[in-house]
């Protein structure tokens, strides 16, 4: 299996006031490609951070995140901007989904970086959202959709410009169990089915068994790392 | 154009807060179409091919002073002057002092030097033939229901009789059409009375004349000739101003009243007040909305899109208010026009008017837009999503 992730020696402190706090430190970690991580570890352990950077929604203090070959650590700006676009998919907690847009719509919303035609945008879009079982929910707005189908149409989102890597942070954190699992179910599909590699944060035990690797961290250091 | 359901999305997820902003915006704009008219109506006072052709001389103190009759053979002439006449300012209102009339005492030849006003030949010598005769302008006729053999009774709100009395009476002896409605509007609503009568009746006049009009020969010859007919007067008690038909009206207008400066005013305060609150709606908008901004640029927009983005919407939101209020300016001002009988005259905005209008609404877009738009840009995504 080819190296996906390559982490070396990464830290990150933020600056509070006059006080620097050092959230990871040194951190080293790979991810195969077809990898499904999971992080685990206690508030402030620096679970988010972690996934930030490998996200490339943040830049580290000091090391390196090699994504694909590619040094984003390196990237400017608008050079992440478009590294996003390509090659990550993004889930969140709270499914983040516009909430003046119809699913489809908002499914639709990575297109519009592209280059694709309205119709190709369209049947795409439809597409990812047959895949998560919501083609009947279309035209809903986030609002009539449950917290459940919100989530699926956030994972339609996330894989319909066909991303490299999936970024999933506590995405079952605000769903009861049998929506969860649900989730949790159409996340193994896509890392076992169409080869996605996914790294999740969750503090969910039950969601870290589906993961195939777990890793911990506590105060900014990754602790141990068990074979699921 | 792609992002363009993004950006309508975006303006309208607040939809009572967007629509109120929209009718402050309406409100400011129709305002602005409307003023926008009058300032246009007075400046196009006296633009016209035969306007061109006409010096207006009158006191170079003020348009009140009058000046000698005999200045008036010696004007005649002056080389390129083709013929010249004269009228007095009778400052005529019916019934009521608001119902002001454009009501001027002129020479027997006053109408011959303007062609736009149409006039029988029978109303023509009527006038010529009865002393207290009156031709009054069709729509002012019909404003006041008045009819070709009644008698008016008019107050002049300058000028007494012998007898003290403010009080004067016309016949109506004809009507004034012109020529062309859409340009000569302002020929329909005048009250031409005989300067001789008036004259003789008031003693306050006693033989004076309150400006000449001359017709030039030759239009490219105008300032010289307006200059030759000034220097009739030099160093005299009565030195004149000559001016073109517009330029006199012009100076008229800010004698009385600097239009364009109380239009430029009052738009000034609206516009100010419209820019602190459609800039106040905009950054609640953009506040409230730090989530999705932010969700945005994880997805891969750009921090110069979301820039672009927010500026349209801002830039949007202006265009849609302004257009409408424009639009709504052009049907209400003409309505209003037809309403008052002629009284006030508010064309329907121009092409000059929507330019400018248009023009603004989008710079305002841009000013409103830049603040929120900036601290969009800005956003940072980790920060926004914690």
């Amino acid at each position: 299996m080819s190296k996906l992730i390559e982490i070396r020696d990464l830290s990150k402190v933020y600056t509070r006031g006059k006080q620097q706090v050092e959230v990871l430190h040194q951190v080293n970690l790979d991810v195969n490609q077809g990898d499904f991580l999971a992080l685990m570890g206690p508030s402030g352990s620096g679970k988010t951070t972690l996934l930030n950077l490998i996200g490339g929604l943040d830049q580290p203090s000091g090391g390196s995140i090699t994504i694909g070959g590619e040094r984003i650590d390196q990237l400017g700006s608008a050079a992440l901007s478009r590294w996003r676009a390509a090659r990550v998919g993004f889930v969140f907690q709270f499914y983040n989904l516009m909430p003046m847009l119809s699913a489809q719509r908002n499914v639709e919303l990575p297109l519009l970086l592209t280059k694709l035609s309205a119709a190709e945008r369209r049947k795409r879009a439809a597409i990812a959202l047959q895949l998560v079982g919501l083609s009947e929910r279309a035209s809903h707005k986030p609002t009539e959709l449950s917290g459940g189908q919100q989530q699926r149409v956030s994972i339609a989102r996330a894989i319909v410009s066909d991303p490299t890597l999936l970024v999933c942070d506590e995405p079952t954190g605000d769903l009861d169990r049998q929506s969860a699992e649900d989730v949790l179910s159409l996340l193994q599909a896509l890392n076992r089915d169409h080869g996605k590699t996914i790294v999740m944060v969750t503090h969910d035990p039950r969601a870290a068994e589906r993961a195939g690797q777990v890793l911990h961290l506590d105060k900014g250091s990754l602790v141990e790392q068990v074979a699921a | 154009m792609k992002y363009l359901h993004l950006v309508w999305a975006a303006l309208f997820r607040r939809k009572l807060r967007t629509v109120l902003t929209l009718v402050s915006i309406i409100t400011a704009f129709l305002l602005f179409g409307l003023l926008d008219a009058v300032r246009t109506s007075f400046d196009q006072a006296g633009q016209s091919a035969n306007g061109a052709s006409r010096l207006q001389s009158g006191s170079r103190l003020s348009f009140i002073q009058t000046l000698p009759m005999a200045l008036g053979q010696r004007i005649a002439q002056v080389d390129g002057v083709k013929a010249v006449t004269y009228a007095n300012w009778f400052g005529g209102a019916y019934q009521d002092p608001h119902n002001a009339v454009f009501s001027f005492a002129v020479a027997p030849n006053y109408i011959d030097l303007y062609p736009e006003m149409v006039v029988s030949a029978d109303a023509r010598k009527a006038f010529d033939t009865t002393r207290t005769g009156a031709l009054v302008g069709e729509r002012l006729a019909k404003r006041f229901n008045w009819k070709v053999g009644d008698r008016i009774p008019l107050q002049s709100t300058i000028f007494p009789d012998r007898n003290g009395s403010k009080n004067w009476e016309f016949e109506v002896v004809g009507l004034i059409q012109s020529a062309d409605k859409k340009t000569g509007g302002w020929y329909d609503q005048l009250f031409l009375l005989n300067w001789k009568y008036f004259d003789d009746t008031t003693p306050y006049n006693q033989g004076a004349v309150g400006w000449y009009v001359s017709r030039v020969a030759d239009v490219n010859q105008a300032d010289r000739v307006a200059k030759a007919i000034d220097a009739l007067s030099t160093n005299s008690d009565h030195e004149t101003r000559t001016q073109t038909e517009q330029a006199a009206m012009s100076s008229w207008v800010k004698q009385l009243a600097d239009i364009g400066l109380i239009v430029s005013s009052i738009m000034g305060a609206v516009f100010f007040t419209l820019l602190l609150l459609a800039g106040n709606t905009m950054m609640q908008a953009v506040r409230e909305r730090t989530n999705e901004i932010a969700v945005l640029k994880t997805i891969g927009f750009s921090s110069r899109s979301v820039m672009g983005m927010v500026l349209a919407e801002s830039m949007l939101l202006l265009l849609i208010g302004g257009v409408i209020g424009l639009a709504l300016a052009s049907v209400v001002g003409p309505a209003v026009s037809a309403g008052s009988g002629g009284t006030l005259r508010l064309p329907a905005a121009g092409l000059g008017s929507w330019s400018v209008g248009v023009g603004l609404a989008l710079v305002f877009g841009a000013i409103v837009g830049a603040l929120p738009a900036w601290n969009a840009m800005r956003l940072n995504i980790v920060d926004a999503l914690r």
